[in-house]
């Protein structure tokens, strides 16, 4: 083995790292998480795995044979005909084709279809045009197709909404004027949720996916959390992927509780436990990355993270493996041996159910 | 980067068998290794067969589940679907919906 290996940093740029830095950094981010999260470390046998994967000379990594796992997605297939604010390629093609493809010349295990804007406010107005769309495309695909959209309940406060905006309130002093408008904001949500899987259960929807729940904090997530519940309680045959925004709950409520349970503060492998409590299928877990520490780091610190909330969880955890999350550099187009490696070790080491 | 993650750790989706992992998955909420068992038991193939090309292909034509490569009048799509939840026993939400469009039994 040679006394240097190229790796990156968490933004993608490509550096050399000596083989005993390349440890310390692994022991560095397997430190970090485990002291955020209260969550054990890994191993010595595992950081000496993961090492192995990162000092791998080929340029791509897989799995061995047996080992794989299901693929799931935050709209993988619109990536074709989407423009540039999603990373997409921009080809004119219809989204029918989008999924035919992904299902048939990428040879994915799920696709996820959504309105072009990605959250369920926006696609309301136009709902029998989505359920119109999925249920044509529903009846061509064969793998499970699930319909995705962002919970986003920055969508609900002003301008973008009807109610007054937190974070203007907030910094007037307006502190129980805030707190009321996020729990204002969650009803509504809620409202909105609960309306869209209905009616797209009403044309035999195979699966819901509220992605990057909790992007604005406690009350987005619990929205997200009871709209799975209500949803539920009323079509237990509805699957329903739950994706999270981040590692951390962020408190900007700071009391909403779901079952007892303060959301606030919450690392994945406590997110895992209320998502299964509300009745999800799969958990989609999300780690930052941080672009001014090293890959090892982050994918050490992320590969903590997803241990732990696998051993916690008794519905299958799917690590979200999109950019600048759970160790993939922050970088439109992560650089594959980063992506492999990711994959790799987050399924050998993290024992994950799917990415 | 899907194709990446694809290549890397996935199952290989209709290629083998990462769609009937997949539906058992989230219909039953099992995780990987039990999903696995799973569909390999009702498929009457070893978990190790369910990631092998040589094995589901034909496998897949015989079943009538659908395969990756265009095959002229076998089942793909929604008919597949139909198939892939009598042999899975699982219910899939569109192949309810359309046996109720259709007037059968659900």
């Amino acid at each position: 083995m040679k006394d240097n290996i190229f790796t990156r940093m968490g933004d993608g740029e490509r550096i050399k790292m000596s083989l005993p830095k390349v440890k310390e950094e692994i022991a560095a981010g397997v430190r970090d998480a485990s002291e955020r999260g209260q969550i054990p470390e890994l191993s010595a046998e595992e950081q000496e795995k993961l090492f192995d994967i990162l000092a791998e000379s080929s340029r791509t990594v897989s799995v061995d044979p047996g080992e794989e796992v299901i693929v799931t997605d935050d709209g993988a297939a619109m990536l074709t005909y989407c423009g540039p604010d999603d990373s997409g390629v921009g080809i004119p093609i219809s989204r029918e084709t989008a999924h035919l493809v992904y299902e048939r010349v990428c040879a994915a295990d799920s696709s996820t279809a959504g309105h072009i804007d990605f959250s369920f406010k926006p696609a309301k107005a136009v709902i029998n045009h989505e359920m119109n769309d999925y249920f044509t495309i529903s009846q061509k695909t064969t793998i499970p197709l699930f319909y995705g959209s962002q919970p986003n309940m920055g969508l609900y406060f002003q301008p973008d909404g009807p109610f007054p905006n937190p974070t203007e309130l907030m910094p007037m002093g307006k502190i129980d004027e805030a707190l009321a408008s996020m729990e204002k904001a969650a009803e509504y949500m809620i409202d909105d949720l609960v309306f869209f899987g209905k009616e797209m259960a009403e044309i035999g929807c195979e699966g819901l996916n509220f992605d990057t729940s909790g992007s604005v904090g406690d009350a987005d997530f619990y929205a997200a959390l009871q709209s799975i519940r209500n949803l539920k309680e009323v079509l237990p045959d509805l699957p329903i992927i739950i994706g999270s925004a981040s590692e951390f709950i962020m408190g900007m409520h700071g009391n909403i509780e779901f079952d007892g349970r303060r959301l606030a503060g919450m690392y994945p492998h406590q997110q895992a436990q209320v998502a299964e409590a509300a009745g999800a299928s799969i958990y989609g877990m999300a780690v930052n990355v941080v672009t001014t520490k090293s890959f090892p780091w982050n994918l050490a610190r992320a590969l903590t993270f997803t241990k732990a909330t696998v051993e916690s969880s008794n519905i299958p955890v799917h690590p979200n493996v999109g950019m600048g999350v759970c160790g993939i550099p922050m970088f439109d187009l992560p650089p594959i041996d980063c992506t492999s490696r990711v994959a790799k070790a987050l399924v050998q080491i993290g024992k994950a159910d799917g990415l | 980067m899907p194709i990446t993650h694809i290549m890397a750790s996935g199952m290989g989706g209709m290629r083998t068998a990462g769609d009937l992992v997949a539906w058992t998955q989230m219909t039953l909420k099992m995780k990987t290794q039990d999903a696995k068992k799973y569909v390999a038991e009702k498929l009457g193939i070893d978990v190790l067969s369910l990631t092998d090309e040589d094995v589901m292909r034909p496998l897949r034509e015989e079943l009538g589940i659908g395969v990756l490569t265009a095959v002229v009048g076998r089942p793909v799509g929604i008919t597949a679907k139909l198939k892939i939840s009598e042999i899975l026993d699982i219910k899939i939400n569109s192949v309810q919906r359309f046996k109720e469009l259709v007037g059968l039994a659900i």
